[in-house]
């Protein structure tokens, strides 16, 4: 039951873009078609999920014993950095069309605030490691479902007779802007 | 614990954490090393770079890989025509194929002067959007919308609007990459040979009554042309003239005749007389004198 509600929170109530505000970067950048948000949903959940577990275990066995959690963030962001740098390598292995899409923002989740954000909250919230896992990969499925949700917009907007002002980057930022009003519809339910 | 300890335990761990990983990484590099064929990167460089999609690929990338892996041609590529075929044969170690050079027509005269609109049309000023409104504002729903898509298609600037809402295609800049053949929802443009002028200027497939109606440019299936044809490359289907441009011989006799002017084009000159000379049989068709014409004036002055 416990889980079922990280999962429900992690992906709705608490959603990493829309209401806790993290890798905004991502969600901007590669939002324009709903093949590429899914790709790179499907990118940042890998990693988020491995993150989390990976993280926990190092914050356990390395970490506090040596009192050395005040090197957290750096510690972190080193495992971050591998996990991508693998996960680029793997999806440039499988997926060469994701890869030539994914372009420059593959990288980028190395820098993507969620997923050094959901390590850190994994510790702050003093979850065991099922939980963390799970938060983890809540929070990469609501960054997916809010990519996804927006690049499709997105698209109708491509087409939809836009003043010149708005064109472009202003509508996406009020089109998120409203997105985030919409999710917080959702805080009553936790 | 003295301050020397305080400051190598924290620098030992995450060094050693550093060590690891990217001795993970450096294992990991080459268990999912892509391996690229060497000639794929030098057909690559070959190709224009324009990334246009002309090949039937997605882009000069996969184009390339492609060729290398022989699922496509030396001259796939219709951009980089003849020269890049040669290089990327070069390359490959094969002779290179040539083929005739094309260039893109627009098969529609129907321009805002002769072919009437049956209603306005408020939107994206794009023809593939104007298409999914009842077919475009034009009464001829077979023709060219006017909201250039296909201008905005092309990447070698080889098409542009003229004032009448026509695209007019200027065929030296032309390369054949097909993308406003796929692009324009009418099927308006084609692809034919670079040095083919005389073309079947309409797409309108209504009887003739109705194509008089919709255009006055409009082919309205007489059969003139068919008749006049010595080579019999004009063909009937469907209330459309079609030429089939291998066995045209560019002689004029089809535009000379055409009543609606849908057919169009310049003739070669002495097509038609080499032609008679090889084919002794031939009688050219006699001219009919004209009534029309001398008729006119008359009612003009009565």
């Amino acid at each position: 039951m416990n889980l079922l509600l990280l999962l429900v929170s992690g992906i709705f109530v608490h959603n990493f873009i829309l209401s806790r505000f993290l890798g905004i970067c991502p969600f901007l950048g590669v939002s324009k078609q709903i093949e590429t948000a899914f790709g790179m949903g499907i990118a940042v959940t890998f990693v988020m999920g491995l993150a989390s577990a990976i993280t926990y275990v190092v914050q356990y066995t390395i970490l506090v014993p040596y009192g050395l959690e005040y090197l957290q963030t750096i510690a972190f962001i080193l495992v971050i950095a591998t996990l991508v740098q693998l996960v680029e390598m793997v999806i440039k292995k499988t997926s060469p069309t994701l890869y030539e899409a994914l372009g420059v923002y593959l990288p980028l989740i190395t820098t993507n605030c969620a997923v050094l954000g959901v390590a850190l909250l994994n510790i702050q919230y003093g979850y065991n490691f099922i939980e963390s896992v799970v938060f983890g990969i809540a929070g990469a499925l609501g960054f997916m479902l809010a990519i996804v949700l927006f690049a499709g917009i997105r698209e109708r907007n491509e087409l939809s007779a836009i003043p010149k002002a708005l064109d472009g980057f202003p509508i996406a930022l009020i089109t998120a802007g409203l997105m985030a009003i919409a999710f917080l519809g959702f805080s009553g339910m936790l | 614990m003295n301050t020397a300890a305080q400051i190598l335990i924290p620098v030992g761990i995450l060094g050693a954490m550093a060590l690891v990983f990217g001795l993970l990484l450096a294992v990991a590099s080459k268990i999912f090393e892509v391996k690229v064929d060497e000639r794929v990167p030098l057909v690559r460089d070959a190709l224009p770079g324009a990334n246009c999609g002309g090949c039937g690929f997605p882009g000069c990338d996969a184009c390339a890989a492609a060729i290398v892996g022989g699922t496509a041609a030396c001259n796939a590529c219709p951009v980089g025509g003849a020269a890049a075929a040669e290089e990327i044969a070069k390359i490959m170690g094969e002779e290179a194929i040539e083929g005739p050079r094309l260039a893109a027509m627009v098969l529609c005269q129907g321009d805002c002067e002769v072919a009437p609109r049956r209603a306005d049309y408020y939107g994206v000023m794009d023809c593939r959007e104007a298409v999914n409104a009842n077919g475009g504002a034009k009464d001829c729903r077979f023709g060219c919308i006017g909201y250039g898509s296909c201008v905005k298609a092309c990447k070698f600037d080889a098409l542009h609007m003229s004032d009448k809402m026509l695209p007019v295609v200027n065929r030296d800049n032309c390369t054949a990459c097909n993308q406003c053949v796929i692009t324009c929802p009418k099927g308006v443009m084609q692809l034919v040979p670079y040095d083919h002028d005389i073309r079947v200027n309409c797409k309108n497939m209504m009887k003739g009554k109705f194509t008089r109606t919709d255009c006055s440019k409009g082919c309205i299936a007489c059969r003139r042309c068919v008749k006049v044809c010595p080579t019999g490359a004009v063909t009937v289907a469907d209330n459309l003239a079609s030429i089939d441009y291998e066995k045209c011989i560019q002689c004029g006799l089809c535009v000379e005749v055409c009543p609606t002017h849908a057919l169009t084009g310049n003739k070669k000159e002495g097509a038609l007389e080499a032609y008679e000379k090889a084919h002794p049989e031939y009688k050219r068709p006699e001219a009919k004198p004209k009534k029309a014409p001398a008729k006119k004036p008359a009612k003009a002055e009565a």
